[in-house]
Order: C-alpha cells, then sequence, then structure tokens
C-alpha cells in the first residue's frame, strides 16, 4: 500500500461549496437553503451562481428543515447548511419527524463542527451531532475526512433517495491526502494502511491524526490497520469484523463525544458479532472551551500522540487477555 | 373547483357529508377507545368543505401532479382527517374500524403515504408546530417551477404556541407566499385548559398582519362563511393568507361542546351512543353498523 501524504491543507468546507457548484450545474433541482452564515459555511458561491435556488430562512434552523421538507416533496433536491450543533441539536425534534420518520430525501450539510472549530468555545462546538443524528432510522450519517472526500461525499449523497443524509465537516484547512483514486463508496470504509496488530478505525479529522500515529507506532514495531470510516451509518460491518478478526485490538477515534458516536456504533456492533478489545479516541464526556483548533486537540485528547497511546493500550490489553 | 373525481356539492350537501364525518369519528372512537374527539368534531364543516369543494386532487391517483398540497400540522387531529380522505374515495370506509390498532394505515397521528401506505397523506405529523414550515417549503418548490398546484396548511390554535410556526409563518411572509393559505382552527381549546389561560394568543389576527399575512377570519362552523373565507384566501396575491375559523370544540355533541376536557379523550361506548342520537344518519349511510344498531332496527320493524 502506497505511502499516505498530505498534499497541502485545504478547509472540508470549502470540499462543501465546490461540490455545491458543481450540482448546480449538473441539475437543475437542486436548492440551498442558508441560515445566516452563508459565507462561513460557503453556501455564498452557491447563492450568486443560482440565485434562484437559493433562499435564506434566517436564523431559524427549525424551519430550515420543514422548509427543505416541503420543498423535497415538490420534487426539489434541498440541501441544508447550517453550523453542526444548529444542524442536529436545536433541530432534531424536527429531523426526525419532518425528515426520517417521513423519509425525505434532503442533504443536511453541517460545517463547523468538532471542538476544532476552536475559538468561538462550547457552545459552537458540535461534539454530539454523531450520536443524535445516528441513532435515527433512515438517517446515512457520513464524516469525511479531507477536502476532496466531503466534495465528494456530497455529491454521493443524491444518490441516497430514501430519507436524509447527515455529513460532517469542518472549518479549519487540514491536509489533504486522498486523490481521485482513493475509493469512495457511501458505506464502505477505506482501509488506507494495512496492519496487523490493532486496527484504528477513525472519522474526518482523526483519520489523519491516525494516520500519522501508524507511523509512530510502525517505529515502535507495531503494527496499525488505518481505516477511514467515513459513513458512521450504515456501518461497514464486514470491514469492521474483518479488522476485529484479524487484529483483535480496535481504536476508535473521532472529533466528538465518547458516548453515542463512531467509538459506540463500533461497539455496539463489535460486542454483537465478535467482542473486541478496543479504546476510544473521542472528547471524554465534557464540554470544551476556546483555544485554537490544534491546541483543542490535544487538550482534549483527541490528536495522533492519543491515538498512539490508545494503540499501545489496545495492543497490552490484548495480549493481557480477558482480565484486562 | 374541486377534486379530479368528485361531485360538486351545494351547501347542504357538504352540511350533510360534515355530519357523516362526525359519525364517522364518533364511531371510529368507539372503536379504538382512544383519541382525540373534541378537536375533529369541531373541524368536520372545515374538513367536507375541504375534501368535497375546495382541494383539487384525485383520490385514484393520490401523487396527481397538479393536486393541491393539504397538511395537517395538528396530527392529533387525525380522525377528522382519515374520514374525509375515507369518505373521499382514498381508501376503503370500513378501514376506519382499524384506527390506532396493530398493524393499521391509520395510526394515532398520520403517517405519509409511502412509508405507511395511506393515501393522500404528504408527511407525518403529530410533533406539534412543523407543519408551517413544511407548508412554505413546498409552496416556494412549486412557485418556482410555476406550478398551479396550491397548499393549505391546517393548524390547531394550542399549537401556536410552538415557536416554529412563528419561523414559518415569517418565512411564508418574507417571501410572499401567496400560494399558501393556512387554516387556524380557533376554537379557544387545548388540553389544559382554554387558550387564554394556558397561553393568550390575542390579538391573533394582528399577529398573523403584522408577519405580513391577509388575515379572514370566519365561522368555521358555518360551510357558507368558510366557503367564501377560502376563497377569499386563495384569490388574494402578494401575500399568504390565513382563515382564522372559530369553532366549537366537540361541535355536534352536546355534552361535547365547548369543553377543553374532550380534546384528548374518547368517548365511552355510552356516551358513543348518545352522541350518535344527537347526529341524525345520513344518506351516505355509516363505515360500521354496530350489533346494537342492528338490534335497535329489529325492534323497530
Amino acid at each position: 500500500m502506497a505511502r499516505i501524504e498530505s498534499k497541502g491543507e485545504k478547509a472540508t468546507r470549502q470540499g462543501f461549496s465546490d461540490a455545491l457548484l458543481e450540482l448546480g450545474e449538473e441539475n437543475p433541482n437542486v436548492v440551498v437553503l442558508g441560515g445566516d452564515v452563508s459565507g462561513s459555511v460557503k453556501v455564498d458561491a452557491f447563492a450568486k451562481a443560482y440565485p434562484d435556488r437559493f433562499f435564506s430562512v434566517g436564523v431559524a434552523e427549525a424551519d430550515m428543515m420543514g422548509i427543505a421538507a416541503g420543498l423535497a416533496l415538490t420534487g426539489k433536491i434541498p440541501i441544508a447548511s447550517a453550523y453542526g450543533e444548529f444542524a442536529a441539536g436545536r433541530p432534531f425534534d424536527q429531523i426526525r419527524q419532518s425528515l426520517a420518520y417521513s423519509e425525505i430525501p434532503v442533504k443536511i450539510c453541517a460545517s463547523h463542527c468538532g471542538i476544532t472549530v476552536g475559538p468561538d468555545g462550547a457552545t459552537h462546538q458540535s461534539l454530539e451531532d454523531i450520536a443524535l443524528m445516528r441513532v435515527l432510522p433512515h438517517m446515512t450519517v457520513i464524516s469525511p475526512c479531507d477536502y476532496l472526500e466531503t466534495k465528494r461525499a456530497v455529491k454521493a449523497s443524491l444518490s441516497i433517495m430514501k430519507g436524509p443524509v447527515y455529513i460532517r465537516f469542518f472549518r479549519d484547512n487540514t491536509p489533504m491526502f486522498t486523490d481521485q483514486s482513493t475509493p469512495f463508496t457511501i458505506g464502505r470504509a477505506n482501509t488506507l494502511i494495512d496492519g496487523e496488530d490493532v486496527a484504528i478505525v477513525a472519522v474526518g479529522l482523526q483519520v489523519w491524526e491516525a494516520v500519522l500515529a501508524a507511523e509512530v507506532l510502525a517505529g515502535e514495531g507495531i503494527s496499525a490497520r488505518v481505516i477511514n470510516m467515513h459513513t458512521i451509518k450504515p456501518l461497514d460491518k464486514d470491514t469492521l469484523l474483518k479488522a476485529a478478526m484479524e487484529t483483535g485490538a480496535i481504536v476508535t477515534a473521532e472529533d466528538h463525544q465518547i458516548h453515542g458516536g463512531l467509538g459506540s456504533a463500533v461497539a455496539e456492533h463489535l460486542a454483537q458479532v465478535h467482542p473486541t478489545v478496543q479504546e476510544f479516541v473521542a472528547v471524554k464526556d465534557t464540554f470544551g472551551e476556546s483555544g485554537k483548533g490544534p491546541e483543542l486537540m490535544k487538550k482534549y485528547g483527541i490528536a495522533k500522540d492519543d491515538i498512539v497511546n490508545a494503540a499501545r493500550r489496545a495492543v497490552s490489553r490484548k495480549k493481557g487477555g480477558r482480565r484486562s | 373547483m374541486g377534486g379530479r373525481n368528485h361531485q360538486q356539492f351545494s351547501v347542504s350537501d357538504l352540511q350533510e357529508m360534515a355530519r357523516q364525518i362526525r359519525r364517522d369519528i364518533i364511531k371510529m372512537l368507539m372503536i379504538s377507545q382512544s383519541g382525540h374527539s373534541g378537536g375533529p368534531l369541531g373541524l368536520a364543516d372545515i374538513f367536507s368543505s375541504l375534501y368535497f369543494k375546495i382541494l383539487r386532487y384525485d383520490a385514484s391517483n393520490p401523487t396527481w401532479p397538479e393536486r393541491d398540497f393539504f397538511f395537517l400540522s395538528a396530527g392529533h387531529l387525525a380522525p377528522v382527517w382519515y374520514a374525509a380522505l375515507a369518505r373521499a374515495g382514498f381508501f376503503p370506509l370500513n378501514e376506519m374500524s382499524t384506527l390506532r390498532k396493530l398493524n393499521t394505515r391509520l395510526h394515532g397521528h398520520p403517517a405519509p403515504w409511502y412509508t405507511h401506505g395511506l393515501p393522500g397523506i404528504e408527511i407525518a405529523s403529530g410533533a406539534l408546530g412543523q407543519g408551517m414550515s413544511i407548508a412554505a417549503g413546498a409552496a416556494l418548490g412549486l412557485r418556482m417551477d410555476k406550478r398551479p398546484n396550491r397548499v393549505v396548511v391546517l393548524h390547531g390554535d394550542g399549537e401556536l404556541d410552538e415557536g416554529q410556526v412563528w419561523e414559518g409563518m415569517m418565512t411564508a411572509g418574507h417571501y410572499a407566499l401567496d400560494n399558501l393559505t393556512a387554516i387556524v382552527d380557533r376554537n379557544f381549546c387545548q388540553i389544559d385548559n382554554r387558550t387564554d389561560k394556558v397561553m393568550e394568543l390575542e390579538p391573533l389576527a394582528d399577529k398573523w398582519r403584522a408577519f405580513r399575512w391577509n388575515v379572514i377570519e370566519c365561522d368555521g362552523n358555518d360551510v357558507g362563511e368558510f366557503l367564501q373565507a377560502m376563497k377569499d384566501a386563495q384569490g388574494f396575491k402578494g401575500k399568504p393568507s390565513v382563515v382564522i375559523a372559530k369553532t366549537f370544540m366537540g361541535k355536534g355533541v352536546s355534552f361535547m361542546e365547548d369543553d377543553y376536557r374532550w380534546h384528548g379523550v374518547p368517548p365511552s361506548i355510552e356516551q358513543g351512543k348518545q352522541a350518535l342520537s344527537e347526529l341524525s344518519p345520513t344518506r351516505f349511510g355509516d363505515f360500521i353498523e354496530f350489533e346494537w344498531e342492528k338490534r335497535k332496527a329489529e325492534v323497530v320493524k
């Protein structure tokens, strides 16, 4: 497997923006809803290019989800945009009834997710959105790892006609390490690095951290598999089971609360089919604070070094057998 | 006006159909022994008018692209909607006896045709306050494509306590969605008490006007007045319109009328019998004849 390298940095939200411009050109039914954060979630380019297909709904995310549902009933393909906290948390009841229960194909595109949104502080750090969204029947949940994968995820989400799709991405510029040759299929995880001793299953920004961690671990003689589980729902159960059976030790890594996110999804499944030692790299049941993204990643334990330590623990627990 | 395949009813026909819908509601609730009585009974005249005069639809082809979009935002009012849909031919009359029972398509709160199979229902409702946004979105989508379909959304007055309704009203006003008509079932009753005790809504008409809506007030238990109000509303250009329809909760059943305690409970069998005795049978016929009704008919013979 080729070495994974970063080819510069770009924001995942820019991938969303660029996908919208292409979708606007390709599909006249695509409409975009903005909630007074058009510049920061980067729907402004679409609004400028296709003013007749962009609707400002004000700072009213609950309304936005209903409007999206109504537009979808008349044949439009609505893309609702907001910050993660206000895309998933605030309008949860609207998403549950008007989109998920009603199986309405709306794309909820959530920028500024995770603790890495940084200086805005805890109110704006969406750390519960994966948990909220993945518990809903008929919902698809995607957390892409870089600029290009975000762009491809947004475009691919149009193929999902049954129920809503939640796509989670970030504000900051982050390494670009996938390219057009990297596979991307919704619901199918990507194994970026092969390994036998431990499998690091990551989403979003933690995929790159996992790649870096695997390099460190390799130096210690620990062979770490790195899996980009970009689709959290539906979970790629085959890839997960294979990793659990072949490595016997799992580390999950995410910019999200430890409860209810990727780690929980992985544990819930493996507990049923192949109970496996698992370490969780996630925010540990606490709210965040102001600071820079990389600083917060370190302080809250979701950076490369935390993944390295978690992998060491997982490998040692595996060797120690059931008593650990 | 009217659906693609239903009769052109006169006002007295609509009144008779409203009485039949009331009988249907009582019988459905007597069978289910669960569900809401008061609101649905109060809305029978409005639903008769909607489904036998105002709305354009094709019951044999519920997804007819030229249909009007009707949204019942206050989903707990489902019994009156189910009765109207059945009477309009969307599904067999006898299916009304399955209300709220296991494996029914007539859920306690409405679920859409493409997930739960009941024709005529566009989207789920039940958690209150969501219909206005959906209706505004549909009106926006239809207007984008210059389609002539009209959108109607019905809210309970107590439901207006929900903040999302006002977000949606603001959006509909902002985009001047004149293909959208809202109906408020103004019966002054909600679960806990009368609306002015739970949360004062007045001055209600002025609030809608302040949100850039054209406001029409009428007696929602008077078919003629309601038809005229809807005609004015749907003909109004440049703003969305709301018909604030004053109704009596429990209308037609003496011991339920204007009593908020009938919001969320069904009649007992004895109360149901009493209610039916106050709502004389119509030429449309009931969807079910109970055993005691048959016995009574025998005695009369």
